[in-house]
């Protein structure tokens, strides 16, 4: 049994290798059959170890290879609108967005620009300390049994899909707003800010309280001994050591609430509109915007892909489509900056320890 | 103030005529003067001292009555009972995982932080039970000064921490703050070598000027009660001597208990000895007792080293 096993697998790493290595013949030259089970053996752990290396070093490089892959593809696509119809200043600094105009078709992303960041802003304000309040209480306040109840409770927000949160802030908050505001439309920045807010919840809790639990337990045994009371030890011991660790998940936060699609399409009221003005108090949460997501998620269905003339220009109705991926890349961009940003926080706050 | 009192009292030690000179210099604690001179004739019978009679300091007591502490089902330590007196240093000395440090953090209530912990039997300082529902903790630990094996300062200026205790209870007029820097790093023998630079960090430090650091931040809040785990484990012999000093020259105002792995130790620095084993008192006594005769064998082929 044993001869045959062994043969047969002498027969396999022949085949599999390509003469580089010393072949059997060798093997057995060297002396008894002992030495040569060895041998086997031990080829058969190098390469094994070296298919695991081998393993990992591609599911590495594959992450790499798709992030740039995205960025490719979405650039792609933009890269003839960035050729021909766009003017930075217009595409950032102008609110006109009339892609599909038969006359005048303009291209400006300041208001959804605006849209996204007045959303975020609402959205953080709810989110920021509900949810550092949500962590703290669950990392050093509650017993064991409360704990476990209250993460599953915050796992369960994570799992809602973002329409149904559309839907609530649709059926339930619409009409709410109303009645409380007297705003005549409750599809706004306030309502998609409370959705977004209450969505990012779940990621901003998680991380806080990992990074809440990870203070060394010397920093909080040298507070307690000293006398300080629950209340002080969070604010004075547990906060400034997990300042890094909360401002990334501060960040996420921020860049879940910048990425949502689904829900503020429908509760922002998805018109064109800035917000802010000269009149008190210059930022009007009742009023309804258009978020740059909600923007691509809407239009790209009826934005015509047209392939280039024979003379390498593109139909005017093509600039549409191309505009979109523009607004992508910008996407990009903010995310992108959002997690640079992070990141040097993180380590600036790491150095000066 | 107590501490630059008994600062002063130890550098007259030996000279009889400075003593007079300085003591009637303390006005807020004159209830102890006959005490503190007491203490100072009884530290001149050095090395070995029985311990003071109870009623001669002002310090509360610690007593354990059968005592047990539970990690989940986990036994820590089971049934002590004993007495430590006040204005002294008693020793916790036995083998690892004996719970000592079991016992010595169930007096300031720190194991608290640890889930599904029990306890039977009573603890009191100061003549209360501190594990009845209605103890204050702020009040316990402001009260029972904790030390730990490791140095753990915060992250923060040698100021900060030395001051954290006293910001925490309201303090906050910097000079007040600052004169209490300046007593407690005195008293922690780390004045000197900090004065001109208070505000660094407190990790620049070495891992001995940590630690003296540590005993002036529990110092700073004035108690009267000061645990030590193991303060010389991670140490050099220097900083271990200038701690051990530290020590007696606390002992006069505060009621220190210290464990330790060093036998040496716990005969220099200490009035009387406890030898725990498995969770059990297995010996309390003056420490020249358990050093020289002790009354059990256990104890015995401990402290000789023969313990396996
Ligand atoms: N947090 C904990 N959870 C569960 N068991 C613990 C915990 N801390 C200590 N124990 C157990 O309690 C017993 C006593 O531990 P303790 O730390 O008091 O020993 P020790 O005498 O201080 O030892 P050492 O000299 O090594 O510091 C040990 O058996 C230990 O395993
Ligand atoms: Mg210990």
């Amino acid at each position: 049994m044993q001869q045959i096993e062994k043969h047969s697998l002498t027969d396999k790493l022949q085949d599999t290798s390509s003469g580089t290595r010393p072949g059997p013949a060798s093997g057995v030259s060297r002396g008894t059959l002992g030495a040569f089970l060895t041998h086997i053996r031990r080829i058969r752990r190098v390469v094994s170890e070296r298919t695991i290396v081998c393993l990992i070093y591609i599911c590495g490089v594959s992450a790499v290879i798709f992030v740039f892959g995205i960025f490719f593809f979405v650039f792609r696509e933009g890269a003839p609108f960035l050729e021909h119809g766009f003017k930075a200043k217009e595409f950032f600094l102008s609110p006109d967005w009339y892609p599909t105009s038969a006359t005048n078709k303009r291209y400006g992303i300041l208001a959804q620009l605006v849209g996204t960041g007045s959303v975020t802003l609402v959205a953080m304000l709810v989110a920021v300390p509900f949810s550092l309040g949500t962590g703290i209480f669950i990392a050093e306040f509650c017993g064991k049994k409360t704990r476990e109840i209250m993460k599953i409770l915050v796992e369960l927000l994570a799992a809602i899909p973002s329409v149904v949160w559309g839907f609530i802030g649709l059926m339930v908050m619409n009409p709410l707003i109303i009645k409380l505001t007297g705003a005549p439309i409750g599809l706004n920045v306030l309502n998609a800010g409370i959705i977004v807010g209450l969505m990012s919840v779940p990621i901003i809790v998680t991380i806080a309280e990992d990074a809440i639990r990870a203070v060394p337990d010397t920093y909080i045994e040298a507070a307690e001994a000293l006398g300080a009371t629950r209340w002080q030890l969070v604010r004075k011991v547990i906060l400034p050591a997990a300042k890094s660790g909360l401002l990334a998940a501060v960040l996420l936060g921020v860049g879940r609430a910048v990425g949502e699609t689904m829900a503020v399409l429908m509760c922002t009221g998805h018109s064109i509109n800035i917000p802010f003005d000269a009149k008190v108090p210059f930022f009007h949460v009742l009023e309804s915007v258009r978020t740059l997501t909600a923007t691509i998620a809407a239009e790209m269905g009826e934005a015509p892909r047209l392939e280039a003339n024979a003379d390498g220009t593109y139909p005017t109705e093509a600039l549409h489509y191309q505009a979109l991926f523009v607004i992508g890349i910008v996407l990009f961009a903010i995310t992108f900056v959002i997690n640079i940003t992070a990141d040097m926080i993180v380590k600036g706050i790491r150095r000066k320890k | 103030m107590r501490i630059s009192l008994s600062k002063e009292i130890m550098k007259a030690e030996g000279k009889d005529q400075m003593l007079s000179s300085v003591v009637p210099a303390s006005k807020e604690k004159s209830g102890n003067l006959d005490l503190l001179r007491g203490a100072k004739e009884k530290s001149m019978v050095k090395p070995m001292k029985e311990a003071k009679p109870i009623e001669e300091c002002a310090c509360p007591v610690v007593e354990a009555r059968n005592f047990s502490f539970y990690y989940g089902s986990k036994m820590g330590i089971k049934d002590i009972t004993m007495k430590i007196q006040p204005c002294a240093v008693t020793a916790i000395i036995g083998p690892s995982g004996c719970g000592k440090s079991t016992f010595l953090r169930s007096i300031n209530r720190i194991n608290d932080l640890i889930p599904n912990i029990r306890v039977e039997g009573e603890m009191f300082v100061n003549n209360q039970d501190i594990y009845v529902k209605q103890i204050n903790l702020v009040n316990l630990r402001q009260q029972v000064g904790m030390v730990f094996q490791k140095p753990n300062p915060f992250p923060k200026s040698i100021f900060d921490n030395v001051a954290y205790g006293s910001k925490l209870q309201g303090i906050r007029k910097r000079g007040d703050l600052q004169e209490i820097v300046e007593e407690s790093l005195k008293a922690a023998a780390l004045w000197d070598e900090v004065k001109d630079d208070l505000r660094k960090s407190a990790l620049s430090l070495s891992g001995g000027q940590q630690q003296r650091l540590c005993i002036a931040r529990a110092l700073a809040t004035k108690p009267s009660v000061l645990l030590m785990d193991e303060p010389c484990s991670a140490l050099d012999p220097i900083s271990t001597g200038k701690i051990e000093d530290l020590i007696d020259n606390l002992k006069k105002d505060y009621t220190i208990v210290i464990v330790t792995h060093n036998m040496q130790q716990a005969a220099r620095v200490s009035d009387q000895t406890a030898f725990f084993c498995l969770g059990e008192l297995i010996e309390y006594d003056s420490t020249t007792t358990i050093f020289e005769r002790p009354n059990k064998k256990q104890t015995e082929d401990y402290v000789t080293g023969r313990f396996g």
